[in-house]
């Protein structure tokens, strides 16, 4: 379960880009609930990689569906520096 | 369960665009008149939408000799490269390229696509990165798709982005950069300068695909590389013979002194029918032909310009702020007058591309063009004036 900080962070990343004002919880999802298109996930991708100091590679993606996964991601990725 | 079914919300798309009397994606070419000339619907067309750069579909060396390979080899291999599919021609195709490259080796694959797949699949080992622009073609996505590699994507000819994501990967890990020339949907040429110096810093092989570039950029026609005095940094080309080279084809060439090898592995080379040998022979005869054609390269650019101007003057919302290469794109206001313009464009005699989502970036709508070496002066103005006319009839401010 990722921190309430990660996930506040990445909730920062998300708001300009969630148009329709969703409510941003962990569960919720990029591309049903949040309605975000492919490439708008993939500026996403790369201002999340900017502000952790990351790479979440392409191949890891697929499998990114819930803010909560991506949250979990990153801080796996962080914690093996 | 229809497995079909998953496609129902395209189909829907697809039949929600408001085309009366084409559809860009059912175009049938009835006669070709000319490298610029077509029969289609009954009308005399302009092709404007095609990618015969240098317009050598038509070149009388090229067809003489597939009319000879065709005469003495037959209509083709029935086999690998690496069985009984490489016949002299092959080899002495592969020669050609290198030489067109000034480099070592080379080998050809049946289409641009295999070629892409078959050197990123090989290259990109499991514990390797692989860099790539994230326009890149859907053969460069697809070779990632194929490999083992760790795929990292950096924000479009951005080489700061390119640079920050490079900084965090091993310093010793395997990592090949991929990037484009020429890049298909805009018609934007690459900082190749600054993207390879930046890739060479941080211990990158590079691959530079000059697939829309090959032909007509740099003194020789090698590509963006050659043009930006850059060819040193470029471990790998690679490239196609269905655009300036006018046929079908794919080829990857490179210094390596272990690059033979990659024909032992790379399975979109191994699994797959070679070349017949009426393709090669015309491949071989326009290459040699098309490192000769100083003239027409200068000609394809001023067109590209002319057009690139026109349309510019007429107030059309250009992609690129100047020509960076022979396709010009502009944008479209969206899906339902974009559609519409197509169309009509279309019924006044001009052949060009509707370019949609997911094929272009960030969503957009375009409608691109591709100019020949062998497009007249005239036919330049006259895709301009039609253009003009389209806009106004179909009500598009310009």
């Amino acid at each position: 379960m990722a921190k309430a900080e990660t996930l506040e962070t990445i909730y920062g990343l998300i708001a300009p880009i969630n148009k329709k004002g969703i409510d941003l919880k962990p569960g919720a999802t990029f591309a049903v609930d949040l309605e975000l298109d492919s490439l708008t996930v993939m500026d996403l991708v790369a201002e999340i990689e900017d502000e952790f100091d990351i790479v979440l590679p392409l191949n890891m993606l697929p499998d990114l569906e819930t803010i909560e996964q991506v949250a979990d991601a990153v801080e796996k990725i962080v914690s093996e520096g | 369960m229809d497995l079909l079914d998953k496609f129902d919300s395209i189909v829907e798309l697809r039949a929600s665009l408001p085309f009366e009397k084409a559809d860009p994606f059912k175009v049938v070419i009835d006669e070709v008149i000319s490298e610029t000339e077509a029969i289609i619907g009954g009308r005399h067309t302009i092709l404007a939408g095609t990618n015969n750069y240098m317009g050598m579909t038509f070149d009388e060396g090229a067809i003489d000799a597939a009319k000879d390979a065709l005469d003495n080899f037959g209509t083709g291999t029935t086999g690998s490269r690496v069985l009984n599919g490489t016949y002299g021609g092959h080899k002495a195709l592969e020669a050609a390229i290198a030489d067109f490259y000034d480099m070592e080796h080379c080998m050809v694959f049946s289409t641009g696509y295999q070629a892409n797949l078959g050197m990123i699949s090989a290259l990109g080992g499991k514990d390797d990165y692989v860099i790539i622009d994230a326009d890149s073609h859907a053969s460069i996505y697809d070779g990632c798709s194929m490999g083992n590699a760790t795929i990292v994507r950096f924000k479009h000819n951005d080489y700061e982005n390119l640079e920050r994501r490079l900084r965090r990967l091993p310093e010793d890990a395997g990592k090949l950069l991929v990037v484009e020339g020429v890049y298909s949907m805009l018609g934007d040429a690459a900082p190749l300068k600054e993207i390879l110096e930046i890739g060479k810093k941080y211990g990158c092989m590079t691959l530079v695909d000059e697939a829309h570039s090959m032909g007509f950029c740099g003194e020789n026609g090698r590509g963006v590389a050659e043009q930006l005095g850059v060819e040193d940094l470029v471990d790998f080309y690679l490239g196609t013979f269905s655009k300036s080279v006018g046929t079908v084809g794919g080829f990857a060439v490179s210094n390596h002194p272990k690059f033979d090898v990659l024909r032992f592995v790379s399975r979109p080379y191994i699994f797959t029918a070679s070349l017949p040998p009426s393709v090669v022979a015309s491949a071989t005869k326009s290459i040699e032909a098309i490192k000769r054609s100083g003239n027409r390269r200068a000609h394809l650019w001023e067109n590209a310009r002319r057009l690139h101007d026109g349309l510019k003057n007429a107030g059309f919302n250009m992609c690129t702020p100047e020509a960076q290469s022979p396709i010009i794109a502009v944008h479209l206001p969206d899906v339902m007058q974009g559609t519409k313009f197509w169309e009509r464009l279309l019924l006044e005699g001009v052949y060009a591309n509707m370019a949609a989502p997911p094929a272009t970036p960030a969503g957009m709508f375009l409608l691109r063009i591709s100019v020949c070496a062998q497009h007249t002066t005239e036919q330049i103005d006259e895709i301009i004036a039609r253009f003009v006319r389209t806009a106004e009839a179909v009500g598009m401010d310009v």
